[in-house]
């Protein structure tokens, strides 16, 4: 049996006076899930929370929090919480003082708070002594993970999270990246994560949400949107991508442009279909492009001169110029880099189970 | 360059502690030597005995620098009630129309206490504009509402205004917008986030405002005198006329440095508690 949504999302429009922030927007959020709600700065996607949140109330449309509506309910009332980008931790409490804010409102008794607060160190590896702590004395990742025991503090139906890693180093950013999902699966709760940042929302999440100009371009699950972008937004806003535009030919297959198509690659019985003249974009990865040798073969070749190699660490990327002026990116594992020189003509290669269509709508 | 710098700041401080020393320091020193002179002398020239410190509780003084410290303490209770709703509209509602308010606040500034003080007696007095229209209009005739204690707190409540109001905007626009929705989000009420979250963390601006309104209320005279037709004697009253009809300046010196004392620590206590930087938009 699917789980059933924890909260659903009507027909939701927000408007700030002439703008409309919010085009009609539904969603479904599954019981026990990591969403990532994932866009370009101005998307929509902070309007979005606030009022999931209900710090804003939507122009029109429905929330539902399983059978009740509280898009009217104001954020004290509801069940859920966040955690903030600026975190917003209270700078004149201490470290438990912070966690034990929600339980205070709700009138426990101070042994019970501090009993709960230092059970929400441990869960959050944090040492005991941080419980007398001031704010100031906190490091930033240190002070992320006071921010989220608050949050937990509260027992929230659902934990939103406003990109609060987004001020943190390289490093460290990472580090919480995959403490946040184990956290997740340890409390079994439903979060609801934001970020304009591909990479975060790729490590943590159950499923994607894509968000442009105010409507959701995609949601499903990571490998989905990765493997099978909707749209080339999709495509290129989730990694580096290799775009061929392409059409259909009377014969049911494909004519594209920078690109040789062997025969049996396309057309029935294959994905890769195109209604006869309408155009669309056959998509690659560059972890999935080869460098072919002489007399190696593929389902679709593309010839051209490789013009640079960047070394990324684990894996080194190629920017090859097709001979119709096309730029295409590879990479390769370290240990499998390709021993080519800047300059050399080289041929590419990729197969069919590799590419996806995308069609024009 | 480090210590070129502490030179050049070392004498551009110079003329500033030679003014302050002189016209500051030193006359604060002449009236508290005068204190512990016996009374009714006009030089230093004395063996000092405290005789003047005594007759603050022999001769009754006490009561009015009571009348002065309870006037003030009322007013900036008032002040502190009146002000806060308006402040925080200045400082989170209201956009530009803070200018208009701050503006029309500050205007009233530029017509001298004493006259805007006349003002209200004119209003206010038996024949004034408010009781002289009533007896005219309707035929009701009350004695004025000068001449008591009420109408000397709403003087001070009046002259000290902006006092209470500036430091209150700059307190409570330093409270994150963040840190409210926060702690409305984790469950709290409205009631909760004033006491949890807009008054601690408004306290500076707090602080400064109730320290400014009850020192300046504490040292005042022209409301008692004017609007209160001296129906108590406030303290600052008493020393003037101490060093005037009464020619007694041992008395006056001895009951100025009383007050100074109170006020003083009052102020060096204050201060000591608010993070003065951090309002003044400060860094450390």
């Amino acid at each position: 049996m699917p789980p059933e949504p924890i909260l659903r999302l009507e027909n939701i429009v927000k408007r700030f006076g002439a703008f409309t922030a919010l085009h009609h927007i539904d969603l479904e959020i599954d019981e026990g899930e990591f969403l990532t709600i994932v866009g370009p700065s101005g998307c929509g996607k902070t309007t979005l929370i606030r009022l999931l949140v209900g710090i804003d109330e939507p122009t029109e449309g429905r929330i539902w929090l399983r059978d009740k509506r509280i898009e009217k309910v104001p954020a004290n009332l509801r069940p859920t919480c966040m955690v903030f980008q600026s975190l917003a931790l209270f700078p004149h409490r201490s470290v438990g003082e912070n966690i034990e804010f929600p339980l205070k409102i709700r009138g426990e008794t101070a042994s019970r708070r501090k009993e709960r607060a230092l059970e929400l160190l441990d869960l959050l590896h944090l040492p005991h002594d941080f419980y007398d702590k001031r704010i100031n004395q906190c490091s930033g990742g240190e002070r992320q993970r006071i921010a989220l025991a608050r949050a937990l503090a509260f027992d929230p139906e659902i934990l939103f999270f406003d990109e609060p890693l987004s001020a943190l180093d390289f490093r460290l950013r990472k580090k919480l990246e995959k403490e946040l999902k184990d956290l997740h699966e340890r409390t079994g709760k439903t979060f609801v994560y934001i970020t304009h940042s591909l990479e975060e929302a790729m490590v943590m999440s159950d499923r994607i949400a894509i968000m442009r100009q105010g409507r959701f371009e995609q949601i499903a699950v990571t490998d989905e949107i990765y493997a099978r972008p909707i749209s080339r937004f999709v495509a290129e806003f989730m990694g580096e991508v290799n775009l061929f535009d392409v059409e259909g030919t009377a014969s049911g297959g494909l004519r594209g442009r920078g690109v040789e198509i062997q025969a049996n690659a396309t057309g029935g019985g294959t994905e890769l279909t195109l209604p006869q003249g309408t155009q669309g974009a056959l998509m690659v990865r560059p972890e999935s492009v080869r460098f072919l040798h002489p007399g190696q073969t593929a389902d679709f070749i593309v010839r051209g001169i490789l013009r640079a190699s960047y070394a990324l660490g684990s894996r080194t990327q190629y920017k090859v110029e097709s001979s119709e002026g096309i730029e295409l990116a590879v990479e390769k594992l370290r240990q499998d880099r390709f021993m080519g020189n800047v300059g050399d003509e080289v041929v590419l290669g990729f197969d069919m189970q590799n590419t996806h269509m995308i069609r024009e709508r | 360059m480090e210590r070129s710098d502490r030179k050049i700041g070392f004498l551009s401080a110079v003329p500033i502690t030679v003014i302050l020393m002189l016209s500051f320091t030193a006359p604060l020193l002449v009236v508290l030597l005068f204190s512990v002179m016996p009374p009714k002398v006009f030089t230093l020239a004395h063996v000092p005995d405290f005789s003047s410190y005594g007759v603050l509780f022999s001769q009754g003084y006490y009561r009015s620098l009571l009348w002065s410290l309870g006037t003030a303490l009322a007013a900036t209770v008032l002040l502190f009630l009146i002000c806060w709703p308006l402040a925080f509209a200045m400082a989170k509602v209201f956009k530009g129309f803070t200018l208009f308010i701050t503006v029309a606040v500050v205007i009233t500034l530029f017509v001298s206490e004493n006259i805007r003080l006349f003002g209200w007696v004119l209003t206010l007095m038996k024949g004034g504009l408010i009781e002289g229209h009533l007896r005219a209009w309707v035929g009701w005739s009350f004695e004025g509402a000068l001449y008591n204690v009420p109408v000397i707190i709403f003087g001070l409540v009046y002259v000290y205004f902006p006092f209470m109001l500036f430091p209150l905007v700059q307190g409570i626009s330093m409270v994150p917008d963040d840190a409210r929705q926060a702690a409305a989000d984790l469950g709290a009420t409205r009631r909760q986030i004033f006491w949890e979250v807009d008054l601690p963390l408004s306290a500076p601006g707090i602080v400064i405002g109730s320290l400014l309104t009850f020192v300046l209320g504490a040292g005042a005279l022209a409301e008692s005198k004017l609007l209160g037709g001296q129906a108590v004697i406030v303290i600052a009253d008493e020393i003037e006329t101490a060093f005037t009809y009464g020619q007694n300046w041992p008395l006056g010196s001895a009951l100025s440095i009383i007050l100074i004392i109170i006020i003083g620590s009052l102020a060096v206590f204050g201060v000591s508690r608010v993070d003065l930087d951090k309002i003044m938009g400060r860094r450390r």
